[in-house]
């Protein structure tokens, strides 16, 4: 499945909820189940850190795809982060580089987003596409 | 109380009826407020002073009744001494750089406590920087209440001003700042008081304090945002140098030497921000309309109220729960992230404020990385303390 198609399938998933409480109850059940992170990332040289939330960030290049692992200590942002790792991670640099992640906003969660809420959301989505450049730099 | 008298309070967020509880953060501002403010810019908007037009010598006018209004408010000896600045920041700034140039020196030190907003800590930590000064915190105790033995320990010959708050804007604590005073002055240590969480829930006297400066801001008492005070005693203001320079603090410019203007002007270089200072007049007005002693026992009651509502709670702490507090309720609860919590408090139709509150040396101390604030002001009500307790609900069960 490409970006796009990622992108439309977690947009399909959002449609089927009426209301706020469904929305996050999802989006905390998501937290739940993102896969843990290796302790040994889980330190102060792969933070992000926010005024709110903090965010731990990890990428690995092999095989010409880059894998994202991150943690976050509040529970909706690791839902979030669940959201964008589906959809980024396991991608070439060139791919991650063109995401426009539209698919935030059509779902309702742009508002994550806002650099005033100051999660580590907006510094991490920058920090991937940042580890994307570099990669694409260092192997071209 | 006099709720209507809000018209932002009157609106919907989420569905939900909107209940502020973000006002040690800001106040909402009555309609006279925002009327003044209006009318200012529809009638009498001029730059002031040395205008000779009618405008100009109208705005001047009003400028200036609104200084002594202000001087009324705090029972200052004179209007000279009431000084207009952007907000408690920008006048601890004034103060910390101001008296600081002229009196702090290689091994003095500056008395703080560790209760203190970042704006009550950063700019004495520049100074102190500069003047190879030391800065030194005095503890609270696991109440959020000053420790006093340690204060006293901590106050030294070598300690050339006290900067503390007046009512700390996390834990909420009414520190006793007249104790504070007389003993500072014992050993002749002046003392400047950070009221910016006080003004509009206590009566504020800085003659019967005898504080030596007392900084506040108008848009935490229903004023405009952009400003504030700074009240210094003459003695003092007199012996320290202006904090920036530019028009109206002069007195004669040449390019060889500059004199200074007298007080106030000295310290208020550049056009002043004057509509907002005609609706902080206003705003004091009306706050006497009311009368502060009013303000003070209607807060008091919904602060007892949503303390015993929420430390009913399963897994809700309260941090701050000093004997003397204003109407500030922190709390956390146990195994929630602070930001999901308020994420959800906020669908549920409830502002409060979430995080660090700028005094992360309080939650290192603490060792929490936030907490949750609900700040009350007179024109909420119980109801909505009931709403503020259904959203912690809610969010128990969305979170657990």
């Amino acid at each position: 499945m490409n970006i796009t198609e990622t992108e439309n399938e977690i947009i399909d998933e959002f449609e089927l909820f009426d209301d706020w409480m469904d929305k996050y109850n999802y989006i905390i059940e998501l937290g739940k189940t993102l896969p843990l992170i290796d302790p040994q990332y889980k330190t102060d040289g792969y933070l992000i850190p926010g005024c709110q939330s903090q965010v731990w960030l990890h990428a690995n290049y092999a095989d010409g795809k880059i894998v994202y692992k991150a943690d976050s200590d509040a529970i909706i942002t690791k839902g979030i982060i669940n959201l964008l790792i589906r959809v980024l991670s396991n991608r070439t640099p060139q791919e991650i580089l063109d995401a426009p992640l539209a698919y935030l906003d059509k779902i309702g969660i742009k508002e994550h987003l806002s650099p005033t809420r100051s999660n580590g959301l907006v510094s991490m989505i920058q920090q991937m596409k940042l580890y994307a450049a570099t990669f694409q730099t260092q192997n071209s | 109380m006099n709720r209507n008298d809000f018209p932002i309070l009157d609106q919907q967020i989420n569905g939900q009826p909107l209940v502020y509880f973000d006002n040690a953060a800001t106040t909402q501002k009555p309609e006279v407020v925002i009327q003044a403010l209006a009318d200012y810019y529809r009638s009498i908007n001029s730059n002031i002073h040395r205008g000779v037009h009618y405008l100009s010598q109208k705005a001047t006018q009003e400028f200036e009744i609104a200084r002594q209004t202000i001087q009324h408010f705090i029972n200052a000896p004179s209007h000279q001494e009431v000084i207009f600045t952007r907000g408690t920041t920008e006048s601890i700034n004034l103060i910390a750089s101001s008296f600081g140039h002229t009196f702090l020196h290689e091994n003095d030190e500056v008395l703080i406590s560790e209760m203190e907003h970042h704006a009550n800590i950063v700019p004495w930590q520049m100074i102190c920087d500069e003047k190879k000064a030391k800065l030194v915190v005095a503890a609270f105790d696991e109440t959020g209440t000053l420790d006093m033995n340690d204060f006293q320990q901590k106050l030294s010959p070598k300690t050339k001003i006290v900067a503390i708050s007046h009512v700390s804007n996390t834990l909420g604590t009414i520190n006793p700042i007249k104790q504070i005073i007389e003993l500072a002055h014992a050993q002749g240590t002046p003392v400047m008081i950070d009221g910016a969480q006080a003004v509009s829930h206590l009566k504020v006297d800085v003659q019967d304090l005898d504080c030596d400066f007392y900084c506040f801001s108008g848009h935490k008492m229903y004023a405009p945002m952009g400003i504030g005070v700074m009240y210094g005693k003459a003695q003092w203001l007199n012996a320290m140098p202006p904090y920036q320079g530019g028009g109206e603090m002069i007195k004669n410019v040449t390019f060889e030497k500059t004199t200074y203007n007298e007080l106030p002007f000295k310290f208020e270089a550049g056009t002043p921000a004057v509509g907002d200072v005609i609706g902080l007049k206003t705003a004091i007005n009306y706050i006497n309309s009311i009368g502060i002693e009013n303000i003070a026992q209607c807060e008091n009651e919904l602060l007892q109220y949503a303390t015993q509502q929420l430390q009913n709670i399963d897994g809700v702490t309260i941090i701050g729960t000093a004997e003397h507090k204003t109407s500030i309720i922190s709390f956390i609860m146990k195994d929630i992230h602070h930001y999901d919590a308020g994420f959800i408090i906020d669908k549920m139709g409830v502002a409060v404020r979430t995080g660090h509150h700028c005094t992360q040396p309080i939650m290192d101390k603490l060792k929490i990385t936030g907490t949750i604030r609900a700040s009350f002001a007179f024109y909420n009500t119980r109801e909505e303390i009931d709403q503020l307790v259904r959203a912690i609900f809610k969010t128990k069960e969305m979170l657990s």
